[in-house]
This record gives C-alpha cells, sequence and structure tokens, in this order.
C-alpha cells in the first residue's frame, strides 16, 4: 500500500515526534514547574512567550528560524562556530524547529497538573524533611502523571501534524526532512491522488486514535 | 439617501463586472504586478491576482476555486484543464518562455561558465522539487545533460516551488540553487550575487501557458486580460524579466 518513500517518510516523522517529546519533556517540565510556582510579575510575559507558538503562524516561525539559523543569523554563526554546521535542511534543524513549535502543548498541561497539586503535599513532604528535589519526584512528578500522559501525547502528537515549519526550513531531503506531511503535499502537488489519500487517511485515523486515546486517558484519570 | 445607495449599487456592479481573478505561477508574481498596474490604466479594468505553486491551483480549480484565467508555469496543466472541461478550448497560449539560471546570493561564487558544478565547494544547492515544479524538472534535466547528477543529488534541497527555492539561496542557508532568470533580473540586469543562465539547449523549453478557465467564460474582464497579455505592451514587460516571448 505504501511506497518505499512513503514508509521512509512515515519512520522519520515517528522518530522526529519521539525525538521531539523526550526533549520537550526534559524542557517543558522546569518550565512549568516555575510556572506553576511562580507569584512574580514576570509570570505573565514567561506564559506568553510559552504560548506564543500557538497564535503565531507556522510560516512565521519558519521565516524567522530560517533567517536565524541560516549563515548570517545569530544562531546559524554559533553552530557553525561550535562546528555543528547549520541547522537548516538537517534533522536537528527539524528538532530545533518542532521543540519549540510544540512547547506550549507540552507545557500547559504539566503546568495545570502541577497547580491541581498546590502546595500542601510538598509542604507535608518538607516537614518529613524530603529535599525539594527529592518532594519534586516521589510527590509532585507522580500525583501530576495524568498532566504528563496529556504531555506527551499531545507533543508527539502535534509534532507528526507538524508541516508549516517544516516546509519552510526542511529542504525536503529524503530520511533526513521529509516527513509524511511534506511527503502528502508532494503527492498533491504532483497530482497523485491516489498515493496521497493513502497517506493523508491514514493521518485520519491516527489523530483520531490518539485523540480518544486522550480523551479516555483523561475521563479515567478524572474518576479514580 | 436613495441617490446614495443607487450610486452604491451601480459602483458595487460596476467593480464585480470589472474585476477577473487570475491565478499566477509564482516564477511569474513580478511581472505579473507590473501588467496588472498596466492592464489597469489601459483598459479600466482590475486583475486581482493569486499567486501560487500550479499543481496546487489545478486542484483548486478543479474543486470549483473561483479563478477565471490561470497562467501556468508550464503547459500541461493548461491542457489537461481543456481536456477535463474546466478550460475553454481555443484560449490557451503561451505567454512566457522560461529561463533557468544557476544563482548564488553570493558574489563570484557562480562563474559565468557554470564550472562550479564541477568544482563543488557547497554544501546545499535549492531547486524547486522536479516531480511537480517544471524549473525543478528542467535544472535535473541540465545537470544530466551536464553528467553531473550523482555528484550533486546528494546536496539538493528540494523547495515546494521557485519562490522558495529563492528564498533559500536568498537567505544563504544554500550556497547556490537553480531559479528562474525573472527572479534575479531587474530592469535587465543580474540584481545581486552571481549567475550562470543555463543554456537553452541543456533542457526542454519551460513553456508557460495561459487559458482562460470555465468561471471567466464570457467575462468582458477576462478576455480583455487574456488578449492584454498578448499585447507588445505586455510583451516588453515579459522580456524585461529575462523570459523569452
Amino acid at each position: 500500500m505504501f511506497s518505499p518513500s512513503d514508509l521512509a517518510a512515515i519512520w522519520l516523522t515517528l522518530k522526529l515526534a519521539t525525538v521531539t517529546t523526550l526533549l520537550l519533556l526534559l524542557i517543558g517540565t522546569p518550565i512549568a514547574w516555575r510556572l506553576a510556582r511562580m507569584r512574580s510579575w514576570w509570570k505573565g510575559p514567561l506564559a506568553a512567550v510559552v504560548a506564543m507558538p500557538l497564535v503565531l503562524p507556522p510560516t512565521v516561525l519558519g521565516f524567522y528560524l530560517l533567517l536565524l539559523m541560516g549563515p548570517h543569523g545569530p544562531v546559524g554563526r554559533f553552530t557553525e562556530w561550535a562546528g555543528i554546521g547549520l541547522l537548516p535542511f538537517s534533522f536537528g534543524g527539524l528538532v530545533v524547529a518542532s521543540v519549540i513549535y510544540s512547547l506550549p502543548f507540552v507545557v500547559q498541561p504539566l503546568q495545570n497538573a502541577f497547580e491541581a497539586i498546590g502546595e500542601r503535599p510538598l509542604e507535608a513532604a518538607a516537614t518529613l524533611r524530603a529535599s525539594p528535589l527529592d518532594a519534586f519526584f516521589s510527590v509532585a512528578v507522580p500525583l501530576a502523571k495524568p498532566g504528563f500522559l496529556t504531555a506527551t501525547i499531545l507533543g508527539f502528537a502535534h509534532t507528526v501534524g507538524e508541516f508549516g515549519i517544516v516546509l519552510m526550513i526542511g529542504g525536503n531531503i529524503p530520511d533526513k526532512t521529509r516527513v509524511v506531511s511534506v511527503q502528502i503535499y508532494d503527492h498533491v502537488e504532483a497530482m497523485d491522488y491516489a498515493a496521497a489519500h493513502g497517506l493523508a487517511a491514514g493521518m485520519v485515523v491516527f489523530s483520531f486514535l490518539v485523540l480518544l486515546a486522550l480523551y479516555l486517558l483523561n475521563s479515567r484519570g478524572r474518576r479514580s | 439617501m436613495r441617490t446614495l445607495l443607487l450610486a452604491l449599487l451601480a459602483f458595487t456592479a460596476l467593480a464585480r463586472a470589472d474585476e477577473v481573478q487570475v491565478a499566477v505561477a509564482a516564477n511569474f508574481s513580478a511581472p505579473a504586478r507590473q501588467i496588472a498596474q498596466d492592464f489597469e490604466k489601459d483598459t479600466g479594468h482590475q486583475a486581482v491576482l493569486a499567486f501560487g505553486a500550479t499543481g496546487k491551483f489545478y486542484a483548486q480549480i478543479r474543486n470549483g476555486a473561483p479563478f477565471e484565467v490561470l497562467l501556468a508555469a508550464d503547459d500541461e496543466t493548461p491542457a489537461k484543464l481543456e481536456k477535463e472541461g474546466a478550460a475553454l478550448a481555443g484560449t490557451r497560449h503561451t505567454y512566457a518562455v522560461g529561463r533557468l539560471v544557476l544563482w548564488s546570493a553570493k558574489a563570484g561564487f557562480v562563474d559565468d561558465k557554470g564550472e562550479v558544478l564541477k568544482r563543488g565547494g557547497f554544501r546545499h544547492l535549492a531547486l524547486a522539487n522536479p516531480r511537480h515544479a517544471p524549473y525543478g524538472a528542467a535544472a535535473v534535466e541540465a545537470l544530466t545533460a551536464l553528467k553531473q547528477l550523482d555528484a550533486i543529488q546528494p546536496k539538493f534541497v528540494q523547495a515546494e516551488n521557485i519562490a522558495q527555492a529563492h528564498q533559500f539561496v536568498a537567505s544563504g542557508n544554500a550556497e547556490l540553487g537553480f531559479v528562474a532568470l525573472s527572479q534575479v533580473m531587474k530592469d535587465g540586469k543580474l540584481g545581486a550575487g552571481s549567475a550562470w543562465v543555463v543554456p537553452a539547449n541543456l533542457h526542454q523549453p519551460i513553456r508557460q501557458d495561459a487559458v482562460m478557465l470555465e468561471k471567466g467564460r464570457g467575462k468582458p474582464a477576462a478576455e480583455a486580460w487574456l488578449k492584454f497579455l498578448r499585447s507588445e505592451k505586455a510583451r516588453a514587460v515579459i522580456r524585461g524579466y529575462g523570459y523569452e516571448i
């Protein structure tokens, strides 16, 4: 049903989404934790910056990333200086872009979960002489488990559905930057509608299953 | 009050009759804008231009997009639309023949014989997707004719259309790339960087055809636009951007 290049695109998409989600959990958890505990006026601007990819068109993000990560941009100069080379047209570049693009989808569920825990369980842990780090891992993380699940699923699914940014900075290179959404677009542009249907229908089923799983997990989490 | 209303009604009726919706291939956006200005000055009609990839326009037109005229980047799409009954027979004609150019934003990077392709010294070469963009297909034909395709293919970065290929090169992310001469030519001269105009015998001619679509049937503004496109005035503009006609 799928051609070898379709399969390569599917594999690449899964790889990108997995790497991105793992990085997002690493980066997003401390950010969400800070945001949930923050009382200063900084909270507003910081939350706004984190949420910006929600409202910015992917073309804006993609365009600025192309300029920033290019040879004349500050990020591009840094990566060249550091010996990594330039990020556009590489898998690494897509990972960076996806992390930025999906950040709110991971931070916001985590922040909500952390806020729902409140201060008391952590204060209790502190009176039992747990260090803040210990309290975080043995109290906050287990209590925020539904939040972590939601964040993981949303981060993964949103990265799979990414298109505009990849189109702007990817360069459509097989096995490096040609993800499923770009492959579908290619099929449509080339008027190969049969091949486009195969992948597009797969995406529809995938999105439905992901959101269904999310819904079921959430309703079970609430009941227990 | 009533006269004002009547005037308004008359005005909107006029405005509607005088507009032509044109879908324009991305590589032709600059000359199309200029031609639209002259068109408005000369005929009083207004051309509303939409720019994009020809394949995308095809899908949109087949699904009821309100375009009345298509200026395609190739000659196949208009023929296909005509065969499928979405375009009017007998209105198809070549409005421009595109020239391919190997271009770099850096001065002196591309020599005037294209030797840079053999010399190497670049990480990325941008081109429009050869699977569906005529300029991309022409680039692959030229590289094949030069026996450089296998060596250079791993350095390909493919843009969705020729406008994006230009963006990849202009931003310096690709050291060089195949773009349309029309994109880097301004007032008959190379605007910036360095370029090699690929000899026309290295690839099939890039014939760009225009066609009247079903939605433009019987619309005076659409007919006027197609006629104006063939006028010497429009052709002078088209040639000024490096096309042949």
